[in-house]
This record gives C-alpha cells, structure tokens and sequence, in this order.
C-alpha cells in the first residue's frame, strides 16, 4: 500500500466511524451517553479531517477533505468494513468500538513513531484519543456482558455478529508506514482481556470477510455514502 | 444595578449578550460578597424573610424556606427549558449526517452536543428543587410537561440549521440571558453556563446562513426560505403577549422572570433587522419599519392561535419528536439495567468500582 | 398518572409554613448535599461533581450528574463538565456520601463566627512604616 492509500485508508476508517457515531445523536440509552458519543464522533472526525488532508497532498491531484469525503464512490472508499457496518443496538456499536479502538491505539502509537512527520503528529494526537475510546468501549462490554441475562446475550450476540470482519485490520503489508499485521498481538491481548472480564467468549475465527481496503465494500457503504453526500454534490462547487 | 433595564448591547462589557452574560456573574458574585444572611432564625417569619432576600437581590438556595408556589413555578420553568434542550437536539440533528462539509459536520456535532449537556445542567438544577431526573423525564414522555413549541417544526434544508441558529438561538439567549439574574441561585449558575457556552451557537448559525447569503443563487434562494419559514415561529417563542400571559406578573415579583414577553419580543426584532441586512436578507413582515417616536421597530406580530395549536400538539412534528424521545428511552432500557446490575454486583463483591 | 407522581404532587401543595415540609428537607440534601432525590428506583444515583480548573485552584464544585458507578461517573463528568478544557482533576462524589448541616442550624454553625473579627488580618493596625506584614 503507497502512502497516499494508507493515508487514505485510515482516515476513511476514521470518518466512517464518525458517520456511524454521529447517527446516535438523541439516541442514547442515557444523555450522557448521548454526549460521550458525541465526544468520540468528534474525535474520529478531526482525525479523518488531518489525514484526508494529508492524503490530499501525497496525491497531489489538488483535492482537500471535502472533495475526497463528498466526491468519491463507494468503490474508492478504503475503510474497512467494521466501520461502514449499521449500528445495530448499543451492544453492537459497542462492540464496534471497541474493537476498532483495540487496532487504532496500538496502530496510533506505532505511527506516532514513524519516519514521516504529517502521520507521526496524527499519531501523537490520536493514540491519546483511541486510548479513551477504548477505555469508554471495554467499560460499556464489561457493563453488558456481566449486568443482566438480557444484556449478556446481546453482548455475546453482538461480539459474535462483529468479530468476522475484524480479521481484515491485520492483513500484512510490510510496505505501509505500519505494517498492520504487527498490531494484531497487541489487539489480541486487549481483546482477550477484556472479553474474560465481561464474561463474554471470544468467538472462534472463521469467516473473514475484507476488501475494503481495495474498494469493495458491503452493500451498506454506498446507502451512507448516499445521505453524507446528497447535499454537497447536489450543488457542485459550491462553499459551504 | 440590575432590574431596571438592558444595556445596549455595544456598551456591555465585553461586548453584546455574552458580555450581559458576564455581567450577571459579576452581580451574583457581588451579592454574595454584600452581606452575610444565613437561614432564617427559628422564631423569624419565614415569609419575611424569603422576601427580604428577593428583595436584596440575593440567591434563593436550595436549603432555603420558599413557597410552594414559586418552588412548583422554578420546577415547571427549569423542566420545561431543559426538555427544550432535549427535544432541540433532533431538528438539528436531523442534519448532521448531510451536512455539505467536514467543517459544518463537525460544528454541527459539537453543538447539539452541547444542547444535551445543557439539558443536563438543568435537569442537575430542577433536580435541587426536590424533583427526580426520573420523574422529570417521566412527565415529558407523558406529556405532561411542555418543550418550546419552535421544536415542532422540521428542518427541510440545510439553510434551517443556520435559521435556528440565528433566530432560534438568538431568540433563546434574549430569553435566557436575563435568566442569569434569576432569584434562584442554582437555575442562575445553569443559566450562566449556558449562555456563556450557547454564544457560538448563535454565531454559527448566522455564519452559515452568511456564506448562503453570498453563494450561488439557489444557496441564496434556500436561506431567504428559511427565513421567511422561522421569522414568525421565533417571534413566538416569546411567549403570548403580555396581556395574556398568566404566569409573568408572579414571576416578576419573584424575579425568576425578569423582563416581559414583548419587552424581550421587541428586543429581539430591534437586534435582528441589522442583521438580516448584513446577511442580504429580507425578513418576511412588510410592515417592519422603525418607529422613531418608541425608538424601536413596529413589526406585524406572529400568529398566536398557531402558537396555541402547536403547544396543544397539533404542531408539524410534535408526534414525530415525542416518538423519537420514547423510542430512545425505551431502546435504552435494557443498557440502564444491565449499568445497575453490575454496580450492584461489585458493590456486593465490596470491590471497589472507582478509577 | 403513576402513583409516584401523584405522591409528589400532593406533596407539593402542602402547606409547609415555617420549618421544612418533607419533601423540602430532602430537597435541601440538593447541590452538594446528601440524600437521592425522590423515591424512583429505576435511575442510576445522583453524583456531585467538582473540578479543579487549573493547577494551583482547589476542587470547586461544579454540578452534578447520574450514573450507575463511579466510574461511569467519573467519564461521564469529563465528557459533561471540561469539554471545553475546564479542568485538569475531577473528583465524583455520591450525593448520598455528603453530610450537609442543617438549615436549622445554620445560625449555631455560622453566626458565632460573625463576632470573630480578630480572625481576619483587616482586624489589626499596623503601625506606619512597618512593611512585609
């Protein structure tokens, strides 16, 4: 993967999680879950801002964040497909999280020590952020897996129902600024340790959906690509 | 001294309501500092006393004796602004998922994001007055207590969100800025950190209709629609006028309310007729001019039979929003009883849970 | 109409005249001050929040919150009250865990030391050209 596709792909990874996030908005099992959302919403948004941006300049083609988030297809998106997936209940989009945030935190901390400056800084800034997403995920599973006989079925449900499509996070790439087949030991452990304390059993790995990293997606992607972008490419070049 | 009248916006300190906002701090500071009155003594008229406080233009605290009447008043009062908060965060969120940049997204977020928070301040605030978060959420999905009506009408364009950002937010801080100076110390306090928090969200929303304003014809087109569609609904939020408003002569006296609905009406049409010249656009009453004997706009005044209607239920969205509200709580049950569960399972286990 | 609310309305309108009616004692426990509020069960407990703004500044208290443990608590307090960079330490304490004095002693507790002046350094004279004092 160049860096301009690496880039790319973890800032997609980073606004689609936003996206998902932001639907939550007035939605939460409590107000303050509602504004602690929010927080994480905001924080992978600013991420996916720095890193399209930068990927905007790697490709020199003269394109910024917003004709690379409003003007793509579904098929030059590059996120993975755990974040594109619906939200389904709270268990599930926590789930969501808290897998995505056991891969971008080891994932952020190897980029904050990289050899290229532009990624280093995101890193520096963002390992910091998933290290909270993370902490607020592993709470919310802890709390569903070992609360009632209700909330620990959904929860397992929702681990069994995610864990597939985390396999993709780790194909090798020795080429990528962070080869993320390095990172898997680490989301491992985090996984691991966690699930124990929720009570909650990892899921055998079989399936292993992926292609989202070359542009093929599920069928969900394109529906939410449809609402993000209806209103910017109704009115080309317009400011907003 | 506070009570007699507005500063014009220019001469507050630090400029315009934010600086009003901050000058409203520095009165409950000073007041607090003026004189040191402690509850009242067991053989003192407690009535008296109540009124000796009001009328020092000192902090009614949670701890002290006050009527039942002006406690019911503050509860009705603080719940109904705080379920505002809440059920204001969908018409604007209806549209953070479309927004046309990452920029506005991000904007947008932050700052229904805040109107959560804010209902939160308030509800910790109603809460002091002996009410339960519980029962306060209760009352509202039963309908029994009322949110701003504005809240019922939808967002059907993107230029809606800069609307409500002017006008709905500019009407609401012109509500709530005097608010600051209520008598009752913890609604005040809420109500400082409110407004100093809500000033971005007036500017935002000016700044996005702005940049509509001054952008290609049908960006133009949609922002003088949604202007001419909110003008009249935010002249609402007001309130009836005076002469049928029950509640205001009570809470005047009590200084929970502190300026009439058509005091604040006409305040707010005085401070937007600049601003909609500024923006390039027209605000939709042909019979606004400026009457140089009140120093002050005439304006054609909204249509309160419609205000009625729409408070009664019979608004564009009020089912749609109460359904919205419902569905939240209900889907969120079984993630609130699994979050007691296990703080009830590890204080049995006597480990302690604290970070 | 639950039951519950039927309660808290009567309680509203009774006639509570000098001394504290019911409801207003536990209303008192309220802003910093023991007591969960109301007889609902169903809601996760009521936390008070103080947040020390900068290094140097004592905790103050800020507001309050519900969450089921303090550790929900404790992020929901982050999330609630420093998003915009107001503090750099949060404590959480459960509303039930505070002893607040009583209204009814709040003369006994605060006005003997209204006579105390000695204790303020105003109190004292200081002679002309004395520096440092």
């Amino acid at each position: 993967m160049s860096r301009f596709d690496f880039t790319l792909a973890v800032g997609d990874d980073a606004l689609i999680a936003a996206q998902r996030l932001g639907e939550w908005t007035s939605r939460a099992p409590e107000m303050e879950e509602d504004i602690a959302l929010a927080n994480i919403a905001l924080d992978q948004l600013g991420a996916a801002r720095l890193l399209l941006t930068y990927a905007g300049e790697l490709e020199g083609a003269g394109r910024d964040e917003d004709d690379l988030a409003y003007l793509r297809d579904d098929r030059e998106f590059r996120n993975c497909l755990l974040v594109e997936l619906p939200n389904g209940d709270f268990g599930v989009t926590m789930a969501k999280l808290f897998f995505l945030a056991a891969y971008q935190v080891p994932l952020y901390s190897a980029l904050a020590g990289c050899a290229d400056e532009r990624l280093a800084a995101v890193g520096a800034k963002a390992r910091k952020e998933s290290a909270y997403h993370l902490d607020h995920a592993a709470l919310w599973v802890k709390r569903l897996g070992d609360g009632t006989e209700e909330s620990h079925r959904r929860m397992q449900d929702a681990v069994d129902q995610v864990w597939p499509y985390v396999h993709e996070l780790f194909a090798p790439d020795p080429a990528a600024p962070v080869d993320p087949s390095t990172l898997r030991a680490d989301f491992d452990a985090t996984v691991s340790a966690v699930l124990d304390e929720a009570t909650l059993t990892r899921p055998e790995t079989g399936w292993a959906p992926g292609g989202g990293r070359d542009g093929l997606h599920t069928e969900h992607l394109s529906y939410l690509l449809a609402e993000m972008q209806v209103l910017h490419r109704a009115h080309p070049g317009a400011s907003w | 001294m506070y009570g007699n009248d507005f500063a014009p916006p220019e001469d507050a300190p630090g400029g315009g309501l934010l600086g009003e906002v901050e000058a409203a701090e520095a009165a409950l500071r000073e007041a607090a500092a003026r004189a040191r009155r402690g509850g009242a003594a067991p053989d003192e008229d407690v009535e008296a006393y109540f009124a000796d406080v009001i009328n020092a233009d000192q902090k009614i605290e949670p701890r002290d004796w006050m009527p039942e009447a002006y406690r019911r008043t503050l509860i009705r009062q603080i719940a109904q602004h705080a379920h505002s908060e809440i059920i204001g965060m969908q018409p604007e969120g209806n549209w953070i998922s479309r927004a046309p940049s990452l920029k506005r997204k991000a904007i947008l977020l932050a700052k229904v994001q805040d109107e959560a928070g804010h209902g939160l301040y308030l509800y910790a605030a109603a809460e002091t007055l002996g009410i339960s978060r519980d029962e306060l959420v209760e009352l509202l999905l039963d309908g029994r207590q009322k949110y701003s009506s504005i809240f019922n009408y939808p967002t059907l364009t993107w230029a809606d969100v800069g609307a409500i950002g002017w006008l709905v937010d500019g009407a609401a801080i012109v509500n709530q800025v005097p608010l600051c100076r209520c008598s009752y110390g913890p609604y005040a306090r809420a109500m400082i950190r409110v407004c100093k928090e809500e000033s971005f969200h007036q500017r935002q929303g000016y700044e996005i209709l702005h940049t509509l304003a001054h952008g290609t014809p049908a960006q133009k087109a949609m922002a003088q629609d949604s202007v001419d569609r909110w003008w009249y609904p935010s002249l609402a939020m007001f309130g009836p006028p005076d002469g049928d408003s029950t509640h205001s002569a009570q809470s005047m006296a009590w200084k929970i309310k502190r300026f009439s609905n058509d005091e604040l009406r006409q305040r707010f049409v005085d401070m937007c007729v600049g601003q909609a010249e500024v923006l390039g656009l027209t605000l939709p009453d042909p019979d606004l001019r400026w009457n140089d004997e009140r120093q002050a706009y005439d304006y054609t005044q909204p249509d309160y039979a419609e205000l009625m209607r729409v408070i009664k239920g019979d608004g564009p969205c009020n089912r749609e929003r109460m359904a919205h509200r419902r569905k939240a709580h209900a889907d969120g049950a079984w993630v609130r009883e699994a979050a007691a569960a296990y703080a009830a399972k590890r204080a049995e286990r006597k480990e302690p849970v604290a970070a | 109409m639950s039951e519950r609310t039927e309660r808290s309305e009567g309680r509203e309108g009774m006639p509570s005249r000098h001394g504290m009616s019911e409801r207003t004692e536990r209303s008192e426990g309220r802003e910093g001050m023991p007591g969960r509020l109301g007889m609902s069960s169903s809601s996760s407990p009521l936390w008070e929040v103080f947040v020390r703004a900068r290094r140097g500044l004592s905790h103050t208290h800020v507001g309050s919150l519900h969450a089921p443990d303090a550790e929900l608590a404790l992020r929901n307090a982050r999330d609630l009250y420093t998003r915009r960079q107001e503090g750099v330490s949060i404590w959480v304490v459960p509303a039930s865990a505070i002893t607040a004095s009583s209204p009814d002693e709040k003369d006994a507790f605060f006005d003997p030391a209204a006579d105390k002046v000695y204790r303020h350094p105003t109190f004292y004279e200081v002679p002309e050209g004395a520096a440092h004092l």
